[in-house]
């Protein structure tokens, strides 16, 4: 009973903590709900009493083409992140070549390395090339921040998978190109899954590349759509908000849908099992 | 056990003989193997070099000229040498970004791994609800940064701010948390410890999970109460994982341009800036773009994450072996 009864005390607290730290996230809510006129009141409506709509119609009507072009850049760093990924990861998981731990480590020191300066270099070569303001070019920008990480993560997954598996398949005749496919690719599924999932957030939500490589093009994804609101009508904050709100769907999504695999993303390589 | 190749090779000898009659001698395969291992590398070696190394390269060319506008498209910009890098290092900003950049930086990591483990532990003692409230603290993970960005900067409006609101109501008059040189660094500094506490919530949970409980119950029963507890078990056995979420974070908010950026572009002034953030100003902030010491300010920051990154190879290093 005693346990019972400490432990009850401990979800209210659990309660009020995750209140506290979503705050943030109910405030953007009430807020994009919040009428123009209400905007400035003081003190500020706690609850959207008199919700309006004309945030969230703003959205439709403006956004729609940023939103088809953030999804377009998501899944084109999606494809190209798993495309150099995981056969690099299959190759240093289980082919062990020469000079492996050097890769590894090189790897390692393209996470270290600021986007914001990979965003120069891109410009200036951009700039030349003629690809500013183009879709591929930004997903190939975009799939920077993803690839790494890629290789890293199915590196580390693959290396779990028995070598009799991969050892049978070749005794089968198989070639290694087969292997990987028909063998090493469905038994990483989750890795797939994981990383797909990471390199989907991380080119939707980018700012850096999109702001800088992408800045003055007819199609622009969300994040620079949101900034451009920001820059503009600094009254609006119910579309503002409306498009953050918008904007964060995915990643609701994807917690719900795929909460697991986010963890195993965060957690893969930090932590061994 | 697991099998060595060589093991793996004699086994497929073994079972296929009759294959192994026009099967090439070890060395051969071997090779072939070599072959295959770097065909599978070949898109991973073809994209650093030219997605990574070839930027960073066009990087140090533009710290080492003077790039204007102009000069980009004709390519023709005159030759400085470390003339760029001496013009940052002498500027009054250099000395402001790299304070800005320490304090923002080590804060924020202090601070996010400390919530994160007071919160990781909690979280430890499992009870109703705590699955589902846990997956919830992953959400301002999960939002794109321009968005929580954004959200944070209206809630610390000077006028219709829900913060200044509430301390209104405990009699504190307005704080212009974003507008004024002494609280704009502090207010991007809490709105970015907000964004990483998931992260650090998240990796030193899943460290305390592979803490074994009978350590637990061995101190119970020698009579350790909780605190004792945590300092004499919990922290200790976590400090392999408590040193990559540090070193993780350090090198993630060295990095940091957007948050701050969108919510106070540095400002005023230059109260909030950083190094990463001066680097972005001086590139993309303003009509006239000045690329060269942005790349210069740039490079420095690669050197300073790198150099925090081999510091801690080096100390993980020393511990292994010892």
């Amino acid at each position: 009973m005693n346990t019972h009864r400490r432990s009850w005390w401990k979800t209210v607290l659990g309660l009020v903590l995750t209140a506290i730290m979503l705050f943030p996230v109910y405030w953007m809510l009430n807020v994009s709900l919040t009428r123009t006129g209400d905007m400035r009141a003081d003190p500020p409506h706690w609850f959207p009493w008199a919700p309006t709509f004309e945030g969230y119609t703003d959205v439709f009507g403006d956004q729609l083409p940023a939103l088809t072009t953030s999804i377009l850049v998501g899944l084109g760093c999606v494809a190209l992140t798993l495309l150099i990924s995981a056969p690099a990861g299959f190759a240093l998981a289980q082919l062990r070549p020469r000079g492996s731990g050097v890769l590894s480590f090189l790897l390692l020191v393209a996470q270290m390395i600021p986007s914001v300066v990979m965003a120069m270099g891109f410009y200036a070569i951009y700039v030349r090339l003629g690809w500013l303001n183009t879709v591929w070019g930004l997903i190939i920008a975009d799939s920077t921040i993803a690839v790494p990480f890629g290789v890293l993560l199915f590196t580390a997954f693959m290396s779990g998978i028995p070598r009799e598996l991969v050892q049978a398949a070749k005794v089968d005749g198989a070639s290694t190109w087969r292997t990987f496919r028909s063998v090493v690719l469905p038994v990483s599924r989750n890795s797939v899954l994981t990383v797909s999932l990471f390199a989907f957030l991380w080119a939707w939500s980018d700012f850096i590349f999109a702001s800088t490589l992408n800045r003055n093009g007819d199609q622009i994804p969300i994040t620079l759509g949101i900034y451009a609101y920001i820059g503009n009508n600094t009254t609006q904050w119910n579309s503002i908000m409306a498009t953050a709100v918008v904007a964060s769907v995915p990643a609701a999504v994807l917690l719900v849908v795929a909460q697991r695999y986010v963890a195993g993303g965060v957690t893969a390589g930090a932590v061994k099992d | 056990m697991s099998p060595t190749v060589n093991g793996a090779t004699v086994v497929a000898g073994a079972a296929a003989p009759a294959t192994t009659a026009s099967a090439p001698p070890t060395r051969r395969r071997m090779s072939s193997t070599r072959w295959a291992a770097l065909a599978f590398l070949a898109p991973l070696l073809a994209y650093l070099a030219i997605f990574y190394a070839y930027p960073l390269y066009r990087n140090v060319e533009l710290s080492l000229h003077d790039y204007t506008p102009r000069a980009f498209v004709q390519g023709n910009a005159e030759f400085l040498g470390l003339a760029n890098y001496a013009d940052v290092v002498t500027s009054s900003t250099f000395g402001l970004a790299l304070r800005n950049t320490a304090l923002f930086t080590l804060v924020s990591i202090a601070a996010q791994y400390a919530i994160g483990l007071a919160l990781a532990v909690f979280f430890h003692h499992h009870f109703r609800l705590s699955a589902v409230l846990r997956a919830m603290f992953l959400v301002p993970w999960l939002l794109p940064l321009i968005v929580s960005a954004s959200t944070w900067s209206w809630m610390l409006n000077s006028e219709n701010g829900i913060v200044n609101s509430v301390l209104e109501a405990f009699g504190i008059g307005q704080i212009n948390w974003l507008t004024s040189p002494d609280s704009a660094l502090w207010s991007v500094i809490v709105a970015n410890i907000w964004l990483g506490i998931p992260f650090n919530l998240v990796i030193l949970y899943a460290g305390l999970q592979n803490i074994s409980g009978d350590l637990y119950e061995a101190a119970a029963l020698d009579g350790a109460n909780a605190w004792q507890r945590f300092w004499r078990v919990t922290f200790p056995l976590l400090r392999p994982v408590s040193a990559i979420t540090l070193l993780l974070g350090l090198i993630y908010t060295l990095k940091v341009v957007d948050v701050i950026w969108i919510m106070t572009t540095g400002g005023p002034g230059n109260a909030s800036i950083t190094l990463a953030v001066w680097s972005y100003r001086e590139a993309f902030g303003t009509g006239q773009p000045d690329f060269s010491p942005a790349a210069a300010v740039g490079n420095l920051l690669i050197v300073i994450a790198l150099a925090a990154g081999f510091v801690y190879l080096y100390l993980q290093h020393r511990q292994e072996r010892s």
